[in-house]
This record gives C-alpha cells, structure tokens and sequence, in this order.
C-alpha cells in the first residue's frame, strides 16, 4: 500500500492520504476520474465494490470503494464539494459500467450531479419527489410526499449534464426509448419478476432490443432510519432486506460494529454464526431451485426444494425462535445458545441432503427442456461480470472466482476447507448449476464444523449503549447472493452518521438490460431468474 | 342462523368471535325468507370454500405465503390453492408486504381490478400500520387509508399456521354475508341511518 501511496502521491501532487485498514485518498473533484482511471488501469483496481453518497453537513460528497478482482487489495478514494444548492462531481460511468446506476442512487438520496453519466434520473423515487431524502436537512414529514392513489406521473425523458469543452456544464434532455421503438410494460405486478420490479422492454418482434429497470416500488428507506436508531437497534433491518440471507447481512453488520469498537467475539459465537450462515445458503439456493424452475412451468420442483428449506427452517426456529427474521446475531456474539438438538437436527439433515441433491438433478438439470431453455442464454462474459460487479454464484458462472469466504476469509471460513464453485460459460444454465453445487459446498463446510463447535460463552461483554468512535469503516461479506458491503460513519454518539448498505441483487438488476439485449422476450423470465435478485434488497 | 365455523375447528376455538356474533345478531333479527335463505347458504357455502388468492407480495411475508403453498402446510386442503396472477380472477387479496408510496396506486389500481365481491387480507405488521419501517419516507402506514380491509394478520412475518387462521377468518366472515342483501330487512333506512351512524354516507 505504501508504494501505491507513492505512485499515486507522484502521479497526483494534489491526493492527500488517510491510513486505515483501507488507504483512503482525499481527491478534489477535477481529477477523480483521472486518479480512478489511473487505479484501474495501472493498478489493477477493476472492481467498483460501492459508492457511498455523503452528507457532511459542510460539504456534499462519495466515497468509492474500489477492489481488485482477486480481493487482496481494497483503496477508498474521497471527493466531496462545498456547494450545497448545486452540487456536481464527475462521473466514473464511462470506466465502471455498474457506476451509471450507483451514480444514480446518490443523486435520487442527495441531489448531487454526476456530470456526464448519460442518466441522471431518479432511481427509487418519484420525477415530483420533493427534496433529497438522505440530506441531513430532510424534512421527513413533508406533505407534499405523502403518499397519494394517484398514478405517478411518467415520463420518457431522462436528463444528463454534458461539460463543454470550455469548463461550462450544460444540461441536456435525452429521451429513454426511441419514438419508433415498441415497448412493452412487464410488472410490477408481475408472479414472475420475484417481487416488484417494473421492466420497461422495447421490443423488435420478440427479440429485445432494450430495458430500461424501473425500481422503487419496495424502497423502504432504511439507510436513513438507521441514522435514528442505536447500533444495536439498527441489526433487525438487515433480516427484512434479502430474507434469505438474513444471517449473512446481520453477520456484515455485527461484523463491522465490532471492528469500529473493539469488541472480540468468542469463539463459540464465531462458530455458530459460521454455521448459520451457511445454513442460510442452503434454505436459499433451495428455494431459488424452486422459484427458477416454476418459472420455467416445472412447478413440483417447488415441493420438492421447500421441503428441505422447512427441515433448515425447523433448526432455526428452535435456535432462534423464528422461520424468518431471526435477528439472532447480536453485536459481541449471537443473541441465545444453540439449541440443545441443534448438531442432531443438522447431522440428519446433511445425512439426506445429497440425495435431495440428485434428485433436483435427475429431475431437472438434464431435462432437455430445461437445457434448451437455458444453455448459452444470457450470456455474461468474465470482463462485463467485473465490470457490473455481479458476485455471488453469478459472478462465479462468469469466471470471476470472487467468493468473500475464501478471498478474504472472516468469522470461521480460514479454518474450513472448500471450494470456489467457478464456471465460465457464463449462460443461465451456469448461474443455476453454481447454485445447486454450493449447497454442497455448504454442505462440505458444516460437517466440518458441526463435530468441532467450542464450549464456551456465545456472547461478549458489551456494554449497553454502544458508542463507536470517530471514523469509518468497511466491512464485506459473501451472501446469498454475492458480496455484500457495509459503510459506517461515526461521530462519536451511539447513532451512525451514516450507514451504506450496498447489496447485490441492485447490480443483478442493472445487468438485465445488457445481457438480455438480443434475447427472446420469453427468456427475460429465465435470465431475471437466474440472477437471483431478490427486490426489496434491491431497493433497500 | 346456527354458530359460524368450520367443520373441522369447533366453535369455542376460534379468538375473537364478538365480531361474528354481531354480525349473525344482526341477520337473526331481520329474520329471512327460507327459501332466499337457503339459498344463500348453498351460494356461501361454495364460495367460502373456494377462495382464490392473488398473487401479490412486495417482501418477506411472500415467502412464508410460498411456504403456505408448498406441501408442509399445503393450502390446497382448504381450496384457497388457486393463486391467480390475474385480479380479474381472484376473489381476495393477501397484501404481504409494505406497501411504499410508489406502489400505492398500482395497489390501488389492483384492487379496484379485482372482481366483486372482493375481501383484502392485510398480513404482517408492514400492511397493518408500516410496522418497523413506518418512520420511513417512503412508507404507506397501514394499508387501511388505501383499501378497505377485512382480516389483520398480525406478526413479521406470520407464521404460515396464521396466515392459515387468518384465512379461515375470512371464510367466516363470508359465510354469514347475505348474497341477496337486506331484501327481507324490516327496519327502514331511516331507523337503520340512525343506529349505524359510522355507515352515514
């Protein structure tokens, strides 16, 4: 890092540094996009994990995070600006193609301007939102936001700022869809899109030619709850964002409050938070066997994945007293001791969890309906997969080896053996055998660690108002779904300034319209099913 | 008009019965014709054991309705199997999920699609008042200012065993339903007015 720190302090007299667990560097505005550029080409920085809009109260800014593909090295670079009433930045869109959307994020929750990102619109609120909900001078009781069974008023049109060449920034209106493209409107209501997501498909007969996603419709606003709540008060958002992986996010976060305050997690603790993640992944990939293949009119497959999800589901319910939303790891450790059935009830369920296994595949994998509907469809090529940050199993069917667990290993994952599940045909076919192996992965990790669970407490000592110290932190975990990254902020109070979720499933939906480009209509089903998107973590 | 339950469920089993009650105190005093009763009986007796479910869940609650689907609660034994994708098919609504502003006119727009006569369920704490997210921006709170609502669901998410009692609530709810209205009514709408004063409309 110190000799980045070098190169970059050669290369960029005015960068100013900020050492961490992560190298922060300070930037001004005007050279942004030369100092990332300089990073991805030169040093190997191609990975955008997330960018993190900012309310300083004296300046607006991002902070981006920014990884190699291989994970060993993260860099953070900072850019802010002073002008509240007009704030602009420079767009990465053109170096990072997931950039255009989080770029889009920031300006619907902070009102900042990305010049030259070709689509500045609104993400997850309405063209009449009034005001920028994330700015700390947000009135959230405002009126004119209230909510009204009128329709939203539409519109084809989308902005973007253009600089000139002599430094002026001028605004421009674009429109989405050409006036001669046919464009069809599938959702939100919709049983096939998971939850509700809006596609609006511009067609050429039944090949599609593009898609603009329309997202909002579950966008709940938890970041900026989080800054009204305490830390630990804060956890149980995470079980209501992707509810398959509600052990994973709470894990993320957990993880994270514990770096900023020095809390050591016994080992125990560690263990068992281990095993329910992985637990987690299993009820998920099944029910995502389930859901994919009833797209796809193989609807028994359903009964046949939900019923090792409900034998996951009993485990949990008797540990953590739920089906769902568990709320079961706590800052220092996880909230009750495991069940005293807990390695039983896990020992049989492995015990017949292969042969479940082989069944899905009998039944499906090799149909060959399933093999025309999905092999070579919604291809994902290795650089696009980088360039889209799309993790998780999905990443992994494109050739991208970006498993968390192994590449920068947390909780109990370094004592554990198992493998990368990487394909790289990177089709739909790739995307769901990926996840029918990782069950056996996780299968592979739990029996290695179900035999081996430390005596010893299950939570630490950690006092009751919990208040981090002055600074931030970054903290990434592999989901269900791929990686997923927790920002915080302090100011020194018991509250986060700001908490940054970034999750997975947003870049899963902003791929759509590259890879379903030149598909049939009817494939959009299975592609959106393959990536696994859950909405509601999505919109946040 | 007899005790309202199911076949299965004796009729002390069920929580909150002053609701019911009212309702069949009010049948039983306006009396009724036998023959327009009976048929009544008959139609609710089809239609409460064949409620149509559409499909719509925004979040969590969705998943433990899939669960309510799948073979462990299955159900398909009480008829409600048939999940239409389609309003126009469906008989009831079971709003799983928060409902955010932006989804509040396609909510809307769902409901007013659905044929009468129609019954929403609010299920999970989100439909019923926003729960933990009713600080938000951008939440409804409660569903209630949207639709009209027949039976709360409460938990997050319920379990599928309540949702299951939930549903059953409602197929109470419809059986002592008069399909062919207050034609028997003795009461005129003046008196009727004067001890409804909510309904005045």
């Amino acid at each position: 890092m110190a000799e980045l720190q070098n190169k970059i302090s050669r290369q960029f007299p005015g960068a100013t540094f900020e050492d961490g667990e992560i190298l922060l560097i300070n930037i001004a505005d005007a050279q942004l996009h030369d100092l990332i550029k300089t990073l991805r080409d030169e040093h190997g920085f191609d990975y955008l994990v997330t960018i993190v809009g900012m309310d300083w109260k004296t300046s607006m800014g991002c902070v981006y995070y920014l990884a190699d593909t291989g994970m060993s090295r993260f860099v953070s670079v900072k850019t802010q600006t002073e002008d509240r009433d007009n704030p602009m930045l420079h767009s990465i869109a053109d170096l990072y193609r997931i950039a255009g959307i989080l770029e889009r994020e920031v300006y619907d929750f902070y009102g900042i301007v990305f010049i030259n990102n070709p689509d500045m619109r609104r993400l997850f609120l309405n063209i009449d939102w009034k005001g920028y909900p994330l700015r700390k001078d947000y009135d959230v009781n405002d009126a004119a936001n209230a909510p009204s069974i009128e329709n939203e008023r539409q519109s084809d049109l989308t902005q973007t700022w253009v600089e000139l060449p002599d430094g002026k920034v001028e605004r421009r209106e674009e429109i989405v869809f050409k006036p001669e493209d046919f464009v069809v409107n599938i959702g939100p209501q919709h049983p096939a899109t998971h939850g509700v997501l809006r596609f609006r498909t511009a067609v050429d007969g039944e090949t599609i030619k593009k898609i603009d996603v329309y997202m909002g419709y579950i966008h709940r606003g938890v970041e900026k709850l989080c800054e009204d709540l305490s830390y630990m008060q804060t956890l149980h958002f995470m079980d209501r964002l992707d509810y398959f992986s509600a052990h994973n996010y709470h894990h993320g976060l957990c993880l994270c409050i514990e770096k900023a305050a020095g809390i050591e997690v016994p080992q125990r603790a560690v263990v068992v938070r281990t095993l329910m993640d992985e637990l987690s992944r299993i009820a998920s990939h099944c029910l995502f066997i389930g859901t994919f293949c009833m797209d796809l009119g193989a609807t028994t497959m359903l009964f046949y994945t939900l019923r090792v999800r409900e034998q996951v589901l009993d485990i949990m319910e008797k540990t953590c007293g739920a089906r769902m939303t568990f709320n079961y790891d706590c800052i220092g450790g996880v909230m009750a001791d495991i069940h005293p059935d807990f390695v039983k009830d896990v020992k049989e369920l492995l015990a017949t969890l292969e042969k479940n296994v082989a069944e899905y595949n009998k039944l499906f994998t090799g149909n060959v309906i399933a093999k025309n509907r999905l092999e070579g469809v919604g291809i994902l090529n290795h650089d696009d997969a980088v360039s889209y940050a799309i993790t998780g199993p999905s990443g992994r069917a494109s050739g991208w080896a970006c498993d968390v667990r192994k590449l920068v290993p947390y909780a109990a994952y370094d004592k554990v053996e198992f493998e990368q599940v990487v394909r790289t045909e990177g089709d739909s076919m790739a995307r769901f055998k990926n996840r029918v192996d990782e069950i056996l992965q996780s299968k592979h990790i739990i029996e290695q660690l179900i035999d081996n669970i430390p005596e010893g407490d299950f939570l630490a000592k950690v006092p009751k108002v919990l208040k981090l110290p002055v600074g931030h932190w970054f903290q990434v975990v592999e989901g269900c779904r791929g990686v997923f990254g927790v920002y915080i902020e302090s100011d020194g109070s018991n509250k986060p300034y700001r908490l940054k979720l970034a999750t997975p499933s947003l870049n899963s939906a902003a791929v759509v319209d590259h890879i379903t480009r030149g598909q049939k209509i009817a494939d959009l089903i299975t592609i959106g099913g393959s990536m696994d998107y859950i909405v509601p973590d999505m919109d946040r | 008009m007899k005790e309202i339950t199911t076949k299965s469920m004796p009729y002390d089993a069920w929580k909150d019965n002053e609701y019911i009650e009212k309702l069949v105190n009010e049948l039983r005093e306006s009396g009724t014709n036998v023959i327009v009763g009976s048929l009544d009986k008959l139609i609710n007796w089809g239609r409460s054991n064949s409620i149509w479910p559409l499909t719509f869940a925004t979040s969590c609650c969705g998943i433990e309705f899939v669960s309510l689907g799948a073979a462990r609660f299955d159900m398909a034994r009480f008829g409600w199997e048939v999940a239409r994708s389609s309003p126009r098919q469906a008989d009831f609504m079971m709003v799983a999920g928060t409902i955010v502003n932006r989804m509040v006119p396609v909510f809307r727009r769902l409901y007013d699609q659905l044929a009468e006569p129609k019954y929403v369920i609010a299920c999970g704490s989100c439909a019923i008042s926003g729960g933990p997210f009713r600080k938000s921006y951008h939440v409804a709170k409660g569903i209630e200012d949207i639709v009209p609502v027949d039976v709360f669901v409460p938990g997050c998410p319920p379990r599928p065993e309540a949702m299951i009692y939930g549903i059953m609530q409602l197929s109470r709810k419809m059986k002592v339903e008069r399909f062919f209205g207050g034609v028997n009514r003795k009461m005129n709408r003046k008196q009727y007015l004067a001890e409804h004063p909510e309904e005045n409309c």
